[in-house]
């Protein structure tokens, strides 16, 4: 069972590389927000494949807090690209 | 594991180890789907295609298979897998979502083989409704 989890890991790892060569070569400014969105949620599955790995409960804290922050950077990139500001009164 | 195999019993344990398994690989092969996908589409259209479906899909089988590997096998029901799990599902797509948005917004092209653009004429619809207030007030 251990070893499953290992090779699982492996794999999420090898994506993982993939997803840093789109966000070094991505050609636009989105194309790198997408590719750190998704960089975001794989690393969320690399920790919970740790978890399962060093049999602790302890990292489980850190999915929930790591799922947030991702969201809440891509939507704060989103609006940067939009309108340049972040924080603005348009009420649109 | 193995000696339940031995004495015959019928043991829950792999059941839920058999679960633990498919969920993981299902996960595993939806986040390599998504790597795949971010390194040869064309666009960032179809890239956030890619990043908003799959990943979210595989990162929901995966930490499925992580809550039921503590819930079965360690006794540890956590709540906090259950909020996470419930709020990647819903705040994934919308992500994908403001990213496309703010691409077109900032003019970025869409790829050649794409056939069909629906965002530009509700652009332009939606400023001649505008300028249509504007003028009757």
């Amino acid at each position: 069972m251990i070893m499953f989890y290992w090779i699982a890991l492996m794999i999420v790892s090898f994506s993982f590389a993939g997803l840093l060569f789109r966000l070094v070569k991505g050609p636009t400014v989105a194309d790198r927000v997408v590719a750190l969105d998704a960089i975001g949620v794989t690393l969320v599955s690399i920790v919970a494949l740790l978890s399962l790995i060093i049999e602790t409960e302890f990292f489980l804290e850190v999915i929930l807090l790591m799922s947030i922050l991702s969201f809440i950077g891509t939507a704060a990139f989103a609006k940067f690209l939009e309108r340049g500001e972040i924080f603005d009164r348009d009420p649109r | 594991m193995r000696n339940s195999w031995r004495e015959g019993r019928f043991s829950i344990e792999i059941l839920v180890d058999i679960l633990i398994i498919l969920l993981i690989s299902t996960g595993v092969l939806f986040s390599a789907v998504t790597a795949l996908g971010l390194i040869r589409l064309p666009d960032v259209y179809t890239r956030t295609h890619a990043a908003s479906k799959s990943s979210t899909l595989g990162v929901l089988s995966i930490l499925l298979g992580t809550f039921v590997h503590f819930w079965f096998n360690e006794g540890i029901f956590n709540t906090q897998m259950v909020i996470a799990i419930a709020f990647l599902f819903i705040t994934q797509p919308v992500a994908g979502h403001l990213i496309g948005r703010a691409a077109y917004m900032t003019g970025i092209k869409v790829a050649e083989e794409t056939v069909r653009d629906d965002m530009g004429p509700a652009i332009e619809k939606r400023k001649n409704n505008q300028q249509e207030e504007l003028e009757n007030e």
